[in-house]
């Protein structure tokens, strides 16, 4: 077991050497370039053993991952945002597919307009498509994930692709102490790939994937998929229980922090929540009843754990950093949709979108959503959702637009 | 190379393995291709499917392949060859598997995926240096949709996309060049009507390593509007015209396996089937069928030259 200072990139590196992942297909794409070109070194350099291949867009390369691992071998890939999307119609085809391998993506804000900072729009996206979803929410949850991840993945009962996610730059980027703990206690807890029935061989002719004709047998395999995720809540808790009594580090499909003489309980997913806890911390120093809760599971959805954390309170704030255009927060819907209708149910579930494209969330506004949820609870009137911006960057934006529009018509006048 | 075990048509194999009763239309030219090539190939495959018509030969639970089979997606079969060699070889490196475990991977799309959205990804298999085999049926249309022209429908067909006086205005790419343009092991065209041809082709295939691939014409009687009883005589025709040239590229040459002399003329391909039939009615189908048979004729010119 050794500490080393990581980047989130290169935690996740780790967390596929220590897997022992055989086989990465793989496509270059901000933030998380510096994975693959670590794997890429340690494949040169024969400290893995395996090969890497870059193929010519993320739809192949999540081609490539789902039939290397139909075949039989252990496999990992990454990729982030556009190359998220450009393989959209791979990661629903990999999942019907039933193939256990482990993609991370970190995450970066769509187009358009085009950035590099992070939200959570990508990976949301991916969201009803059966891969599983594991959010991290720093550089040591990454590696931990990873190999809780193959463990969830290749269990017979759940036999499914997951993704780890990680957000752009907050973790990609930044170095944290990360404990890479001691390769065979990894292999003891993640042992060798088993295909078992699901591989080709000469000797045992295999179709996969085929056509079906009809509602009924297409219902069936959806069915299927849709209960081998459900089962795969059960197999996480095993899973998780397993690596922290071998490594000591816990990572339950729901985090709470303080959550349980809380009134008022923000919930968030990723990185940023890392801030809601500082600002969680200094209000109960202002002596402010706040909690945190964050789901790291989204896929499968945690309902059950989520609605036992939250029976009794007086309020809960859902920061989504994601905009379903048209409707709102992402989460919000979900966690409402755990919560209907149950009689201990928290009255008041607030809305609030913020962090996308990176921007910041200060402490202040973390202050503002729990008095506006306390405000709601103490009112019984809530508050339409809220889109998290200052008037000083309107302001800002405004000046730009400003100055672009008078050097454009200055630019008109030369001769 | 060995010579070819297959010298006269009574060489070819007589033992059939892909299975009957699929769902392909009575008179398919693609699955007369199908079956000819399977034969030579044999079980030891893993067929890797792009959507298009030959998806549906395999069907939850029943399938015609003795050997395996995956279906991808439209754009990607050649990325899914490429996880499935890859994967084995890694096995076999580590002999996690034994070499009688081993698979030849086949690619098997239609000519939409080929030549248009699955073409970067065949791009970078070949350039990859991909051990793999491609073949592609080309019914010169998306056929599983109803035959919208594609990106191999040739100049004045009708499709369901082009059903105007003149039919598709645009020309049949040239898939043959662009795959050879990467310097693959090999490439080479075929078509069911000519067994013997093809079972020299898809032989020669096999014994290679590398990117190898094949395009088969494949007369298709529900999008080219004919009897399906036509399906070998327009194959036959389709060579003896020299609209459809047979031929292989091997290392950096060309050779073309038949030279059809003296050629028919293309007029006897086209009047059997209905895709074309608006060229023999009037002045303007008179010239266009003057302009495709003028095209043929300076193909051969510089191929005879
Ligand atoms: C991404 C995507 N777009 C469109 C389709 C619809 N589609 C299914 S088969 C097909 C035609 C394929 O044409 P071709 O490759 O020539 O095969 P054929 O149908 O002629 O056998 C199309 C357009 C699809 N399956 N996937
Ligand atoms: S539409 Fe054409 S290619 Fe498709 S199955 Fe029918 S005959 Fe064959
Ligand atoms: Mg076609």
């Amino acid at each position: 077991m050794t500490r080393e200072l990581l980047t989130g990139n290169l935690a996740a590196a780790w967390g596929a050497r220590l897997a022992r992942v055989d086989y990465v297909p793989a496509f270059p794409i901000t933030p998380q370039t510096e994975i693959i070109e670590t794997l890429s070194d340690w494949y040169d350099s024969g400290v893995m053993a395996g090969r890497l291949v870059t193929l010519e867009s993320e739809h192949s390369m999540i081609t490539a991952a789902g039939a290397a691992a139909a075949t039989g071998v252990r496999v990992f890939s990454a990729t982030s945002s556009q190359g998220l999307l450009y393989g959209m119609e791979m990661i629903y085809t990999v999942a019907g597919w039933r193939v256990p391998f482990v993609l991370v993506n970190v995450s970066r804000a769509l187009a358009a307009p085009v950035t590099l900072e992070p939200d959570h729009n990508d990976i949301l996206a991916a969201r009803d498509s059966g891969m599983l979803q594991i959010h991290c929410a720093n550089c040591q949850e990454v590696l931990d994930s990873l190999l809780i991840a193959y463990r969830l993945a290749e269990d017979p009962r759940v036999r499914l692709p997951v993704i780890v996610n990680l957000d752009g730059f907050y973790l990609s980027f930044t170095r944290e102490p990360v404990i890479i703990p001691e390769p065979g206690a990894v292999d003891a807890f993640l042992p060798a790939f088993d295909a078992e029935s699901i591989r080709f061989r000469a000797s045992q002719p295999e179709s996969q994937a085929v056509a079906v004709l009809g509602g009924s047998p297409y219902s069936y395999f959806r069915y299927e998929t849709h209960l081998a995720a459900l089962e795969a809540l059960k197999v996480y808790d095993e899973v998780a229980a397993d690596f922290t009594a071998r490594f000591g580090r816990s990572h339950a499909a729901v985090e709470d922090y303080r959550c349980g003489d809380a009134e008022i309980v923000l919930v968030m997913m990723g990185s940023f929540a890392t801030k809601a806890r500082e600002a969680v911390e200094r209000l109960r120093d202002a002596g402010v009843a706040a909690g945190l809760l964050r789901p790291r599971l989204l896929r499968p959805f945690p309902a059950d754990r989520l609605r036992e954390y939250l029976a009794g309170k007086r309020g809960v704030a859902v920061i989504d950093q994601n905009l379903s255009m048209g409707k709102g927060g992402v989460l919000h819907s979900e966690i409402a949709s755990a919560l209907y209708g149950r009689k201990d149910a928290p009255p008041v579930l607030t809305s609030f979108i913020g962090g996308l494209g990176g921007r910041d969330i200060s402490a202040e506004e973390f202050y503002e959503m729990v008095s506006v949820t306390r405000e709601a609870a103490d009112s019984g009137t809530v508050p339409p959702p809220r889109l998290l911006y200052t008037r000083d960057e309107l302001r800002e934006v405004r000046k730009l637009q400003t100055i672009a529009r008078v050097e454009r018509s200055e630019l008109g006048k030369e001769p | 190379m060995k010579e070819s075990m297959y010298k006269r048509m009574k060489d070819l194999p007589s033992a059939h393995l892909l299975g009957t009763g699929t769902p392909m239309c009575a008179g398919c030219g693609g699955l007369e291709a199908l079956h000819e090539i399977y034969d030579v190939l044999g079980s030891r495959t893993v067929f890797v499917n792009a959507a298009g018509c030959m998806t549906l030969l395999a069907t939850y639970p029943f399938t015609p392949f003795r050997g395996s089979w995956l279906y991808t997606a439209m754009a990607s079969a050649p990325a899914g060859a490429q996880g499935i060699r890859d994967a084995l070889d890694i096995l076999l490196q580590r002999r996690s598997i034994t070499k009688e475990e081993d698979l030849d991977v086949v690619v098997l799309t239609g000519d939409g995926a080929a030549y248009g959205m699955g073409l970067s990804a065949t791009s970078g298999a070949i350039e990859r240096g991909l051990d793999f085999l491609y073949i592609c049926y080309d019914n010169e249309g998306y056929g599983n949709t109803g035959q919208q022209y594609s990106g191999a429908t040739p100049h004045g067909a009708r499709t369901a996309t082009s059903r105007g006086p003149s039919g598709f205005a645009g020309f049949k790419k040239d898939l043959f060049s662009i795959w050879a343009a990467h310097k693959p092991t090999y490439v080479a065209t075929v078509i069911g009507a000519e067994p013997l041809d093809l079972a020299r082709k898809v032989e020669k295939a096999k014994q290679l390593d590398g990117p190898r691939l094949i395009i088969a014409l494949a007369p298709c009687p529900t999008g080219w509007d004919y009897e399906p009883r036509h399906t070998a005589d327009i194959g036959k025709l389709a060579v003896q015209t020299g609209i459809w040239p047979l031929k292989e590229y091997v290392d950096g040459t060309v050779t073309h396996t038949r030279m059809p002399r003296p050629r028919r003329p293309v007029a006897e391909y086209l009047k059997m089937q209905g895709r074309f039939a608006h060229l023999f009615l009037d002045q303007r189908g008179k010239h266009m069928l003057a302009e495709i048979q003028a095209r043929i004729d300076r193909y051969w010119d510089t191929v005879e030259a």
